[in-house]
């Protein structure tokens, strides 16, 4: 069961978790604001949509395509 | 009922309708919605002095953006963060010494920049690059919105249609109906050819990146002097490294150059080529995230010079296409000719460069 931090808060969730369900189970289910101050969600869930980027230990990704490790630091600030 | 109609409702036909609009004219606008270089391009405005013509066409132009810019809505995202060309060698800083001076005589505000002075402008440039010329009065907009805001002027209309056929001041619409003006000005760029097959536009592709937001990395636009001495002039594709930072920290990557296509596909070798190219100068550019690809087409011109005036075989009816990458640039010089040449006045810059006879031949009207 790897354990994550988002945005400061420790997340415990099941193996083979992607990023984006760890902030659905977890937060609000936002990973992002956008230009205009807006809170941002996962729309297409393949990658291709990019709203639910995310900064992961520092780097930029998407969180439907990110799978949850122990340790992970996630923010959806930026 | 019009006095101009104008046909592309892109950066060239906003300006030109905008320019007219002020001068009390009815303007009407038709666009065709088709894919156009206006919304596909980096809405870089640049000087450029590859020769006499096309510097003081550029160089004007960006003297209206500079004095238009208090005017125009934040959407229209103006910044004059000026353009830092980069040499790569002594055989490109030369090229950047010698623009300095040609541009210098004109009275073009820049600066060279020794290799030191070039990395703490931009640090995240890689080291050994030999030096760069920095054109301060350069800038970037978002250019679909800055058409918008211009088509917004008063006495404009627009109307959403596909011309079939333009006869001199008459336009027939793809629904059969005919309408007239005083002038009509062709202004939809890679789509002139199908209203006048007799123009001599090619398409050039261009492939173009967009990254995640990452603010303060690049400051200027950071374009390779190599552009100058290579893609310009090549036949084949070519890359050239082009970074321009976005106000929203986006950082905004091209340019690629491909003859004989017309299709949009975003081609993976030649998107991987133009990346790689400017990742040679900014080595960082590959830890970041892009969320964009696309690709747009050039209206070039055999010189590549626009074609700005009066169809010489065709009475009633004016040009304003072949802008290849500098339509947004020269928007507002390309304007204030036309204009000029409609109300048969003497334009702000010498009209003959530009003139469509240079490929049409000769007037045959009196």
């Amino acid at each position: 069961m790897p354990e994550l931090i988002c945005d400061g808060r420790t997340l415990r969730v099941a193996e083979g978790t992607s990023v984006a369900a760890a902030l659905a189970l977890g937060g609000d289910g936002c990973t992002r604001t956008s230009v205009s101050g807006q809170r941002r969600a996962p729309l297409c869930g393949m990658g291709i949509c990019q709203e639910c980027r995310v900064s992961i230990d520092g780097r930029r990704r998407l969180a439907c395509q990110t799978l949850c490790r122990d340790g992970m630091r996630v923010e959806t600030q930026a | 009922m019009a006095d101009v109609i104008v046909i592309g409702a892109g950066i060239i036909g906003a300006a030109c309708a905008q320019a007219l609009a002020r001068r009390g004219l009815q303007v009407l606008v038709l666009d065709a919605g088709l894919p156009g270089a206006t919304a596909a391009g980096m809405g870089h405005l640049l000087v450029l002095d590859d020769n006499p013509a096309e510097l003081a066409l550029s160089q004007y132009s960006l003297q209206r953006w500079r004095a238009l810019a208090p005017a125009m809505p934040n959407s229209c995202a103006y910044r004059r963060n000026g353009t830092l060309w980069l040499a790569a060698n002594a055989e490109e800083m030369a090229v950047a010494q010698s623009k300095y001076l040609n541009l210098q005589a004109q009275g073009v505000a820049c600066e060279l920049l020794s290799r030191d002075a070039l990395r703490q402008r931009e640090p995240e440039l890689r080291e050994g690059l030999e030096g760069g010329l920095l054109i301060n009065g350069d800038g970037i907009l978002y250019a679909p919105a800055t058409a918008r805001w211009m088509l917004e002027t008063p006495h404009i209309n627009q109307r959403r249609a596909r011309v079939g056929e333009v006869d001199g001041h008459r336009v027939r619409l793809d629904d059969g109906h005919w309408l007239k003006a005083d002038a009509v000005i062709l202004a939809n760029g890679i789509q002139a050819n199908e209203l006048c097959p007799e123009l001599p536009i090619e398409p050039k592709k261009g492939h173009l990146l967009i990254t995640d937001r990452y603010p303060g990395k690049v400051t200027h636009t950071l374009v390779e002097l190599g552009y100058v001495t290579s893609a310009h002039n090549a036949s084949g594709p070519s890359t050239a490294c082009n970074i321009q930072p976005r106000p929203t920290g986006q950082l905004f990557i091209g340019a690629s150059r491909q003859f004989g296509t017309t299709d949009p596909q975003v081609e993976g070798w030649m998107l991987a080529r133009m990346l790689k190219r400017a990742t040679e100068y900014m080595p960082g550019l590959a830890q970041l995230n892009a969320i964009r690809a696309w690709t747009g087409f050039r209206a070039a011109s055999p010189d590549g010079l626009p074609l700005v005036g009066q169809h010489p075989q065709r009475k009633g009816l004016w040009l304003a296409v072949g802008h290849e990458g500098l339509g947004v640039t020269t928007a507002p010089g390309t304007a204030d000719l036309l204009v000029a040449q409609l109300f048969d006045e003497t334009p702000p810059l010498a009209a003959q460069p530009y003139l469509p006879q240079r490929f049409l031949g000769e007037p045959v009207y009196a």
